[in-house]
């Protein structure tokens, strides 16, 4: 990087934050000198128009077209279903729409699962700040450094030079071959899998222990005095009580599960079919140039997140009015 | 996470008790707990925070090793093969070789971009959450309901059309700027401070506005008594009054911003003028896969920003997150 490059991407910055302020002043100095009568609707219009105009121009109507593309071809000549078509019995295709259906039933479950166990664990417990720091840490890094950091895990060397990868390292102390994590399949999506669950478990465990904080300590006690154990204990109060935050978990993740896309691409670019939905799309309407098959595996997409995003909102919904 | 930082609609905590019925209970339920906490299930814990820890522990320790000692040797054979340098950071920031992946740049992009894509979505974002929240129109109901309606679109549906867009009217403007002023590149970022506004205004206009509109109306009213005009009610009593929340929203989309990939690739162009950090390594890590001395430093250049954030502001980041957590 030369010094001017860096010059001109400051005053690059520089001049957009001005431009920006300059603009909004500008709308502020003519709203607050409006005439009186039309006052409240140059109010209106000053305060919701930026907002609208780049909501409406930038999204709906994207996502309108969008959704007009997936109906046609490279051309943009409208070949009805033809997209869909493809995606549901093209081989290549269909390896996409298996590994998505795979993420979706693994990831969410097993973050959930080891959350929710850990957070009952250190739940009081000494020291129970720094145990949910470590594992809640992976939250903040990017998927792509997520993805680096475990393909370094998963490194391979040849089974006669020493290993630089954990996972094979741990292998050949128990006597074991190294393995060609990525390359292997069908193993090697359970290993992108694993790097969502390292990042998402941090997720589950930091809202459902909150969840578990709210559980009544009198039932609890309650059911000690009973005799009962605190396994019995755990299924019969702390579950019914944290099925609120259970669903907000579960939920979340699954959508953000349906949208992975950074792991793929960064660990293995969706070779050795490990592909998914969102990285087809990707690869399909900017590397291929096939926008037509692009927009059609965004609208699949849309319709699988739908469902899930409409319940989500709901829960949370309800979960708004108890409080 | 303290409780008195900001009321953003935090999934799971809703039949949370408030500070004082806690701190009471706190004791009783100290007593609970510690006999429900076995040996075996400290074990477990300590299991899973020793194995969520080492992946990070190992890449951090090896980005410190010297090349030839990362390329034969694991990390954790330290105390056998030891060594450590600082050459690894060296070279990927600062070294002009063409073998270099010459992250200063990236990582000077990756602010770049960060910080004005936070700015512009809060910024547009109150001003709509407040004429939501305190100026009466038709359709205001509809049209809110609309706008949260809309999180339900994943980006994947907007990238196509917008890209379309940007090359026809935005890459002209821009070759006339450079035309102007040669210093600013050709391929700027423009696009991507776009792309994230657009991306980030439904949900943050949503966030805000549960925020904004339980602003006492009292104070509001009283300003405008007092003749403050409808700028300066919201210069100097909705925006101070909704910095918490602002700070927590503002730090999630930092964070989201600043790890995005798919933003960057479909908007940035991929060039040194533009692209940001995460891009530059998920560009290494397919090339050049084998360079661990580059790839361990070029990770760690890129987690730190996250990681302060995440260590500093804690208490924000959580909140903020939590209430962004379907984004996307």
């Amino acid at each position: 990087m030369t010094t001017t490059d860096l010059i001109g991407k400051l005053l690059q910055v520089g001049l957009a934050l001005a431009g920006f302020s300059a603009v909004l002043g500008l709308i502020f100095f003519f709203v607050d000198r409006a005439p009186k009568r039309g006052r409240d609707v140059v109010q209106l219009l000053a305060f919701l128009l930026p907002a609208m105009a780049l909501i409406a121009i930038g999204l709906v109507y994207p996502a309108i077209r969008t959704t007009i593309t997936a109906f046609g071809d490279k051309a943009g000549n409208f070949i009805g279903l033809d997209n869909f078509v493809w995606m549901f019995t093209q081989p290549e295709a269909l390896i996409t729409l298996r590994n998505t259906v795979v993420w979706v039933i693994i990831a969410p479950a097993v973050s959930t699962i080891i959350g929710l166990a850990y957070a009952v664990f250190i739940d009081k417990s000494r020291g129970e700040r720094i145990y949910k720091v470590l594992v809640f840490m992976p939250v903040a890094i990017s998927f792509v450094g997520a993805g680096i950091i475990w393909k370094f895990i998963y490194e391979y060397r040849p089974a006669e030079r020493d290993q630089i990868g954990l996972l094979n390292q741990i292998l050949v102390w128990f006597g074991q071959e190294p393995v060609l994590w990525l390359q292997t399949e069908p193993i090697n999506t359970l290993m992108l899998i694993i790097v969502l669950i390292w990042v998402q478990t941090g997720f589950a465990m930091v809202i459902l222990s909150a969840s578990i904080k709210g559980v009544s300590i009198e039932q609890l006690e309650a059911a000690q005095l009973d005799g009962t154990n605190a396994w019995q204990r755990f299924r019969n109060v702390t579950l019914p009580g944290i099925r609120g935050g259970l669903v907000v978990v579960l939920t979340t993740i699954t959508i953000a599960t349906l949208k992975i896309f950074d792991i793929v691409r960064t660990m293995t670019g969706g070779n050795f079919n490990t592909s998914v939905v969102a990285n087809e799309m990707y690869t399909q309407a900017f590397r291929a140039v096939e926008p037509g098959r692009g927009a059609a595996l965004a609208v699949v997409l849309f319709l699988l997140v739908l469902p899930i995003v409409v319940y989500n909102i709901r829960v949370l919904r309800q979960q708004k009015e108890i409080r | 996470m303290s409780d008195n930082v900001v009321d953003l609609p935090i999934p799971g905590t809703a039949n949370r008790k408030d500070t004082a019925a806690e701190a009471v209970a706190g004791t009783k339920a100290g007593r609970v707990k510690r006999r429900l906490t076995s040996r075996w299930a400290t074990l477990a814990a300590l299991i899973i925070a020793v194995v969520w820890t080492i992946p990070t522990f190992g890449i951090l320790l090896s980005s410190f090793r010297p090349e030839e000692l990362i390329r034969t040797t694991g990390w954790w054979t330290i105390f056998q093969n030891p060594g450590l340098t600082l050459d690894n950071y060296r070279d990927v920031l600062f070294s002009s070789s063409a073998s270099s992946p010459q992250l200063g740049s990236y990582f000077v992009n990756s602010l770049a971009i960060a910080i004005p894509a936070t700015l512009f979505p809060l910024v547009l974002a109150a001003m709509a959450a407040y004429a939501f929240a305190w100026i009466k129109f038709k359709w205001a109901g509809a049209l809110f309901v609309f706008i949260f309606a809309l999180q339900i679109v994943p980006i994947q549906m907007a990238l196509i059309p917008l890209l379309q867009m940007f090359t026809s009217i935005l890459q002209p403007i821009q070759a006339q700027i450079h035309d102007v002023i040669p210093l600013i590149p050709e391929q700027t970022y423009v696009q991507v401070w776009i792309a994230h506004t657009l991306f980030a205004l439904p949900l943050v206009i949503f966030l805000l506005h549960n925020f904004i509109s339980e602003i006492p109306s009292e104070v509001i009213e009283a300003a405008k008594v007092d003749g403050a005009s409808a700028s300066q009610v919201f210069f100097r009593i909705v925006l101070p009054l909704s910095v918490p929340a602002i700070a927590s929203i503002a730090i999630f989309q930092f964070i989201w911003v600043w790890n995005d990939l798919l933003v960057a690739l479909v908007f940035s162009g991929g060039t040194a003028d533009v692209a940001p950090l995460t891009q530059r390594l998920a560009e290494l890590s397919g090339n050049r896969g084998q360079d661990w001395h580059r790839l361990t430093a070029g990770a760690f250049v890129s987690l730190v920003v996250p990681l302060i954030v995440f260590f500093g502001l804690q208490r924000y980041f959580v909140r903020g997150l939590l209430a962004g957590a379907t984004k996307g």
